[in-house]
């Protein structure tokens, strides 16, 4: 069972191969992302993240889910060398690390429900679980120069795949540390990860480091890279040749 | 009249999502501002501001009041560096796939660059693949003109 939904700005798909799914664990996936959206939406003028930035909650009144969110960021920021940090003239934007984060909790509430081979992809990060028609999961990584192409089929089971790129909404990333300069090196790196949401974060802080980016995920264990450079040229890591479909046997 | 606020509230969506393309240069280390999605107070102040957007991208949820089963072209959209016009195919009242159709293609600069030095690291220039796959990896899905064509395209799906 296949759905799309456009949500959070993006479109959100989620795949159950599982025989016994029902619409009903998939609906339940599009409401948590919407109740994630609700919370942490800086263009909703009722979210909590957008009363925190007005001034109008205090810590004390923060609910559990931000306070997770701001930890991580936090975290993030630290392991990072201050690649990632959400906070910027002084607001708060967490949707750098939310989205990655709420992908692998939908993928967590698949799994309470017994479902163990699925996929969920919001506006390209993916996590897939388990298999279909009893092989892993082929993601292809898509040619940001040239959008109907695919330039590597990974294969992978239980794993995250995150793609932070200039490609499609223009520049939207900037270091931190030189904001004033854009990254024009580096057109989009995608990063294979123990899940999503560590995916995610790694590929944003990575992909702000311009051409360093990619040693950052070399010296990372358990990750892997893929970085497409504005030459269309591209560089990866030295294990990520593992994820690589070798033989087409075009099932 | 749920639908009536339904339509406004996507309407002041559409309308965010300008604000964030065009300002998309400042976001700090965002790929995907999760936000841009129904923010009422502007939905009805400034619905004239996006004639002809009439989906209301949540209605698959709804069963009963859902997309006519087929497929269905959206208008071609400016994206500045070239167009972008989708496809919806919808099955079972449901959205099922979003095909591009036309997409911008900006492969012929040529910058020379160093090698890499890390004797780690591998390099290769990017080759297109045919070999079938599952989901495809890419950076999100949330431009104005992506949105622009998609709307166009369910709105029919719903006459």
């Amino acid at each position: 069972m296949k759905q799309l939904q456009l949500l959070m700005g993006m479109p959100i798909t989620v795949e159950v191969v599982d025989p016994g799914v029902t619409e009903a664990d998939i609906e339940k996936v599009f409401a948590y992302f919407r109740s994630v959206d609700d919370t942490f939406s800086t263009y909703k003028e009722h979210s909590e993240i957008a009363k925190i930035n007005r001034g109008e909650l205090g810590e004390e009144a923060y609910s559990d889910e931000m306070k997770t969110i701001l930890a991580v960021s936090e975290q993030t920021r630290q392991e990072t060398r201050g690649y990632f940090d959400i906070q910027h003239n002084g607001i708060l934007d967490p949707s750098g690390i939310v989205k990655g984060w709420a992908i692998l909790q939908a993928a967590h509430l698949l799994k309470e429900a017994g479902l163990t081979n699925f996929y969920i992809d919001a506006g390209g990060d993916i996590q897939v679980a388990g298999n279909k028609d009893g092989e892993p999961w082929r993601i292809g990584i898509r040619n940001p120069f040239n959008r109907k192409e695919i330039v590597k089929v990974l294969v992978v089971t239980d794993k995250g795949v995150a793609t932070s790129g200039t490609a499609i909404r223009g520049q939207h990333i900037y270091d931190p540390h030189h904001p004033d300069t854009p990254l024009q090196d580096v057109v989009s790196l995608t990063v294979i990860g123990p899940n999503v949401y560590e995916a995610d974060r790694f590929a944003t802080a990575a992909f702000a480091m311009g051409k360093r980016g990619i040693f950052f995920i070399q010296q990372l264990p358990g990750f892997e890279g893929y970085m497409i450079d504005a030459s269309a040229r591209a560089t990866f890591t030295s294990g990520f040749e593992r994820y690589v479909l070798q033989h087409d046997n075009t099932r | 009249m749920k639908k009536a606020i339904v339509s406004l509230v996507i309407l002041g969506a559409f309308v965010i999502y300008s604000i964030i393309h065009a300002h998309s240069g400042l976001v700090a280390v965002a790929p995907t501002p999760p936000g841009g999605s129904r923010p009422s107070s502007s939905a009805a102040t400034s619905p004239t501001e996006t004639p002809g957007v009439t989906v209301t991208p949540s209605a698959t949820q709804t069963p009963g009041s859902a997309y006519k089963d087929g497929s269905y072209t959206g208008s071609v959209a400016d994206a500045q560096w070239g167009v972008v016009q989708v496809k919806a195919i919808i099955t079972n009242g449901k959205i099922t796939d979003v095909q591009f159709l036309q997409y911008p293609n900006d492969r012929n600069r040529s910058i020379e660059i160093n090698s890499m030095a890390d004797p780690q690291l591998t390099s290769e220039a990017i080759q297109a693949q045919s070999a079938n796959v599952d989901i495809v990896a890419g950076a999100t899905d949330s431009s104005d003109a992506f949105m622009q064509s998609l709307t166009d395209a369910l709105s029919q799906a719903r006459a």
